[in-house]
This record gives structure tokens, C-alpha cells and sequence, in this order.
């Protein structure tokens, strides 16, 4: 369904004067309506990809559509996205009022058109009776409020957020989290959110983008992004995760730590070198001797939820444990766990070969 | 406490002398003076004659000259400081700007004499390309070009520093907003560099206001404004209480300038 895709990206690179490129051959699509979230360490072109569907830089090389035109050279003062900026950049020179009135003062709306707006939109993110204010008497938490009032009052199309929650503290931060989610929801509109903070990406979004080094790692709904990381980066970002090397025997069984495992994976060649992953939340603690692995504990917090216990194995392996069971420190116990919670993964696999794979064990089970 | 009050009045006196002797003193001298007519007795006759339409037009003059004088220093800085913002080496480009500002003010004036005059390079290239020589130095517009050569440096510097705070997330927001390059600038840019244009526009109005050097070597006494008017009194006529008085004036043009450019509160 074409006319579902607001912005398409085709082999967009993006570098500085001779630096290594900041984006290296991005091509994807998003679709209308829908909450997306660009994650990845600092430095990996999420931003980048944000002020180039704004338009405050062009690619080096590719070409950028909006709703199937061509815009990678058109100004930002012409396409019809607004952002949300880390710092918010409300101007300081003006109040409330006039900061949610900025834009459509520009498009020279008739002034009691532009009242009525503006009360709505302050009214959205609730903010009413604060039109007078001065923007440096506002809270944090306040401002940003006026940013979101002041893109959502021009009703875009794609609201761009840029990591609009890093400044806040925690408590405002989810509470913020479920606000956005809800707004986006509201308003029917595409949201691409930038962040570096997986927890965030997991909680508010129906799809992921994880990057690195330029390059899109992995594309996804966050419970596929979470069950089948595509690789050690992506499982290591996202989430607590236990990576081990191991050897892929032969399709439905492994070996790791010395070890065989049945497990549900398939298509890799025989005696392949794989990377295991486990998530700590996977892993149950059972008496020493009827667990799948022996390891000693060696330290635990308490994190409210759950214990996060840390334990090695003879080998050496650290083995991180969440568990709602305390454990004792320096005792030996055993962890189990089902074939279903071993998640191999292929070394250098890209994401489509990835999801070839994928599909290919969809149509045996669907098959079987 | 009572200690640290004491030294810190210790640190204060070199300053307070300063202060008193080199501010306080000559100004209290000056208006002592206005009121004492050439023969040195008390009267209030320097400010009937200041009020007299010669000197209430030279007056007007001096504002007129010194408001062309910043009015073409604001037209050339901020826009070059605009471009020095943008600039690689900026601080390399600011340095030169400000370089000519450290030499004597004597020199660069005489060297404008010779750069101006009947026979310099300027009339030699005139007459080169066929429009032929004429009387550039000693006019009013050799006058402003030169007073806005000597004084574009004190404008620059604090255009160019306001634009610098200038966070450009709010650049960026403006266009993002729907504002042209153009509207932006209105909206956003001038608005959060006025600032720096008030202190640009003090630091440059205040002293084109007594001028007297310039106007005596490169507009040839032609112009005659209130500096050159004070430094007459004073070494020609051996008139102080006159002089005295147009200084009076012009202190208290000062203060007003300084009232209506206040920067008011600051925005970060």
C-alpha cells in the first residue's frame, strides 16, 4: 500500500567533510500513523536521521521522499514535519502564548484563529491559564510541554522528537512516556522518536530501529527486536542479556559452555560458530544438581521488581540471573531453562538475511 | 565578618580614588565652571547662550552626524559579524577586525589624509578610469567614512558576541516552525541579538558624539559638532564657562543614551 508510507529513505548517506560517514546506505520506509523509534548509542546517526526528515541537512548521496515526493532538497520551513528539540528551543523572548503561536502567525492565520488554537493546543498538554507565562518560569517538565503544544498546534504530518525526555528526571520521564505514547495515539499522526535509552524505545513504540556506526542493525516491533536479537549488539543494547560463543551441531541442537542443548533453531551449516544469547529473566534458579548449568553465586542487588543475581560458571562465563527468589551469595545452584529460550545467533548475518532465515522456520512451523 | 568588610574596603580605596578624583571631580569642576561667566563671576549666561538657535543647531548637527555615524556602523558590523559566526577560523577573522582598532587614532587619521586627498591613490585611480579628480577629503561624506572606519570595531565585537550566545536550536526551530531564512532573522535572530546591538550602538553613539579630531583633520572644521565646539572654548577662546557648558550637555546626553539603549533584563 503505497499511499501508507509517509517518508522513504533510498541508499541516503550523509557524511562531514572527510569524517567516516555519519549514515552509511540507509534505505527504509515508515508508514502513516504509526510510533517509531530510532535507538542507538551516541554518535550512531539517529539524530542525523531526524534533521534530515526535518531538513536542516541534506544527504551526501540518496534521495529522501515525503508522502511520494521528492524532498531531499526542499527546505524545512516547507515540509510539512515539526520537531521537538532536545533542548526544547523555546524562544525566550516571547511567552507562552506566543511560543504556540509562532507558526501560525507565520502562515498569517486571522488572530482569533490563532487564539482558539493556540487554548487548544495548551489545553492538550495541560497547560491552560498558563498563555502569559514567561518560558524561564516554567519547569522543565513545563517546557516541555510548550514544545510539544508548539509542533502538534501546526498539525504535521510526522512529529519529530529528539531525545525530548533526556532532561527530565525519572518520574516526570514516564510519566512523559505515557503522555507522548497517548498524544501519538490522539492525533493519529507519525511520531519518529530518537533515543539512547532502550527501556524508552521497548515501552512506547510499535517499531524499533536500532543503529550502529552509521547502519541500521536491526528493524522491528520491540517484543520481536527483544526475543530475536539479529546480533551481539543489538542483544547487548537492548536489554540484560547472556552472550556466550557456541557451536551449532546440527540443526535443533547447540553446544555451549562444553555442553549440547536442544534447542529450536535451524538453517545453519553444520559445526557453525554462533553466538548464544539467554536473558536473564530466562534463566530459573533450581537446586544444584537439577539445573542445566552449575554456577556459583557471586553477587546480587535487589532492584524492586526482581533480584539481579550474578553468578559464573566453572568456565568462567558470567551468568546474570533475574529472578523474584533471592539467593544466597557464594552458594553453588543450578539455572534451567527451555529450548525455546536459547536464541542463536549467526555471526555477520545481515538484516535481510536475517529475516529470510526467519521466515524460513515460520513456514516449517507452520508447516509442522 | 567584620574583618572581611574591613579588607574588602581596603581593596576599594585605590578604585574609589579613581573614581573621585578622575570621574566625580572633573564632573562637579565642569558644571562649577558652566555657571561662571568670561569675566568669572556668577551667572546662568552660558546656558541662555547654549539655548540660542547657533549653538541648538550645532547641537542637532552633532545628534544628526553621530546617529549617520552608528546608523552606517550597524548597517556594515552586523552583518559581518553575522559571517564571522559562520566562519571557520572566526576567531582569526575577529582578530583582524579588531587589530586596526590598536593603533593609534592620530595615525590612521593622518594616513586617511593621505589616502583622501587631492593627489592621493584614490584621486589617481578616479582620474584613471576617466571620472576624473576631485574634493573627497574635507566633505561630510569623508567625515562619516572615516569616524565609521575608527569606530566599526566597537560594534562588531558585541554583535558578534551576542550571536554567539545565540543557541542555534532556535535557528532551527524557527524554520522548522514555517519561518523563511528571511522571517527568522526578524523574528528570532534580531530580537535575541538586540542586546548586543544596544551595547554596539552605545560604545559607538556616545563617543561620536564629541568627536573633535577627525572633524577638524578629515572634514576640515566644515562640521563643526559639539567636541570640536568644547575643544575651541577651551584652547581658542579661552572660554571654559561656555565650554563647560556644552559638556554639561553633553554628559547629560550621555546618561539619556545610556537610559534609552538599557539592555534591560537579561535573557539567557
Amino acid at each position: 500500500m503505497p499511499e501508507d508510507i509517509i517518508i522513504r529513505f533510498e541508499n541516503v548517506t550523509k557524511q562531514y567533510n572527510s569524517d567516516p560517514p555519519v549514515l552509511r546506505d540507509i534505505t527504509f520506509e515508515l508508514e502513516r500513523g504509526k510510533f517509531y523509534t530510532l535507538l542507538g548509542p551516541s554518535g550512531c546517526g539517529k539524530t542525523t536521521i531526524l534533521r534530515l526528515i526535518a531538513g536542516f541537512v541534506q544527504p551526501t548521496s540518496g534521495e529522501i521522499y515525503f508522502d511520494g515526493q521528492e524532498i531531499t532538497n526542499v527546505p524545512p520551513d516547507k515540509r510539512r514535519v515539526n520537531t521537538i528539540f532536545q533542548d526544547y528551543a523555546l524562544f525566550p523572548h516571547l511567552n507562552v502564548f506566543e511560543n504556540v503561536a509562532f507558526g501560525l502567525r507565520i502562515k498569517r492565520m486571522k488572530p482569533d484563529v490563532i487564539e482558539a488554537k493556540v487554548r487548544e493546543a495548551l489545553r492538550f498538554v495541560n497547560l491552560e491559564g498558563m498563555e502569559m507565562r514567561e518560558i524561564t518560569e516554567l519547569s522543565g517538565g513545563q517546557q516541555q510541554r510548550v514544545a510539544v503544544a508548539r509542533a502538534i498546534v501546526n498539525e504535521p504530518e510526522v512529529l519529530l522528537l529528539d531525545e525530548p525526555l533526556s532532561a527530565l528526571d525519572l518520574k516526570l520521564r514516564s510519566e512523559m512516556q505515557y503522555e507522548l505514547r497517548e498524544l501519538q495515539k490522539d492525533l493519529g499522526i507519525t511520531f519518529v522518536f530518537v533515543t539512547h535509552d532502550q527501556e524508552e524505545a521497548l515501552a512506547m513504540s510499535d517499531e524499533i530501529f536500532v543503529l550502529n556506526n552509521g547502519v541500521i542493525q536491526q528493524r522491528g516491533t520491540p517484543k520481536d527486536i527483544y526475543d530475536e536479537p539479529i546480533n551481539r549488539f543489538v542483544a547487548d543494547f537492548i536489554g540484560e542479556s547472556n552472550i556466550v560463543p557456541g557451536i551449532m551441531i546440527r540443526d535443533y541442537l547447540v553446544e555451549f559452555v562444553g555442553k549440547r542443548f536442544e534447542c529450536v533453531d535451524k538453517g545453519f551449516d553444520p559445526n557453525e560458530p554462533v553466538e548464544i544469547v539467554i536473558r536473564p529473566e530466562d534463566l530459573r534458579i533450581t537446586q544444584k544438581d537439577q539445573g542445566k548449568l552449575q554456577v556459583r553465586v557471586d553477587s546480587q542487588l535487589f532492584r524492586g521488581v526482581h533480584y539481579e543475581i550474578c553468578c559464573y560458571d566453572e568456565d568462567g562465563n558470567e551468568w546474570l540471573v533475574h529472578s523474584t527468589r533471592r539467593a544466597t551469595v557464594g552458594e553453588e545452584i543450578g539455572l534451567d531453562f527451555d529450548p525455546e529460550d536459547i536464541h542463536v545467533m549467526r555471526l555477520g548475518e545481515t538484516e535481510d538475511e536475517f529475516d529470510k532465515r526467519l521466515e524460513s522456520y515460520e513456514e516449517v512451523r507452520h508447516a509442522g | 565578618m567584620q574583618d572581611r568588610t574591613r579588607t574588602r574596603n581596603i581593596y576599594l580605596i585605590p578604585y574609589m580614588l579613581w573614581i573621585v578624583l578622575f570621574v566625580i571631580a572633573p564632573i562637579v569642576l565642569i558644571f562649577y565652571y558652566s555657571l561662571l561667566n568670561i569675566d568669572g563671576a556668577w551667572s546662568f549666561e552660558n546656558y541662555k547662550r547654549f539655548l540660542s538657535p547657533i549653538y541648538l543647531d550645532m547641537t542637532l548637527r552633532s545628534f544628526w552626524y553621530a546617529f549617520l555615524i552608528t546608523g552606517f556602523s550597524l548597517l556594515i558590523a552586523y552583518p559581518t559579524a553575522y559571517l564571522l559566526t559562520n566562519t571557520k577560523h572566526k576567531q582569526l577573522w575577529l582578530l583582524l577586525i579588531i587589530l586596526p582598532s590598536w593603533i593609534n587614532l592620530l595615525l590612521k587619521v593622518y594616513a586617511f589624509v593621505g589616502i583622501l586627498a587631492l593627489h592621493g591613490p584614490i584621486n589617481s585611480f578616479l582620474e584613471a578610469i576617466g571620472i576624473g579628480a576631485r574634493q573627497i577629503l574635507f566633505t561630510d561624506f569623508s567625515f562619516i567614512f572615516v569616524a565609521v572606519y575608527i569606530f566599526i570595531p566597537y560594534m562588531i565585537l558585541p554583535i558578534f558576541n551576542a550571536l554567539e550566545e545565540l543557541n542555534p536550536s532556535l535557528v532551527a526551530a524557527s524554520r522548522d516552525l514555517g519561518a523563511s531564512p528571511w522571517v527568522t532573522f526578524r523574528r528570532v535572530i534580531f530580537p535575541l541579538t538586540l542586546s548586543g546591538v544596544k551595547a554596539g550602538c552605545r560604545a559607538v553613539f556616545i563617543p561620536a558624539l564629541s568627536l573633535f579630531m577627525i572633524t577638524r583633520l578629515i572634514a576640515g572644521n566644515r562640521v563643526i559638532t559639539l567636541g570640536t565646539a568644547i575643544e575651541q572654548h577651551f584652547l581658542v577662546t579661552q572660554d571654559w564657562g561656555m565650554g563647560s557648558t556644552i559638556a554639561v550637555f553633553l554628559v547629560i546626553a550621555m546618561g539619556l543614551t545610556m537610559i534609552l539603549t538599557e539592555t534591560g533584563k537579561k535573557v539567557s
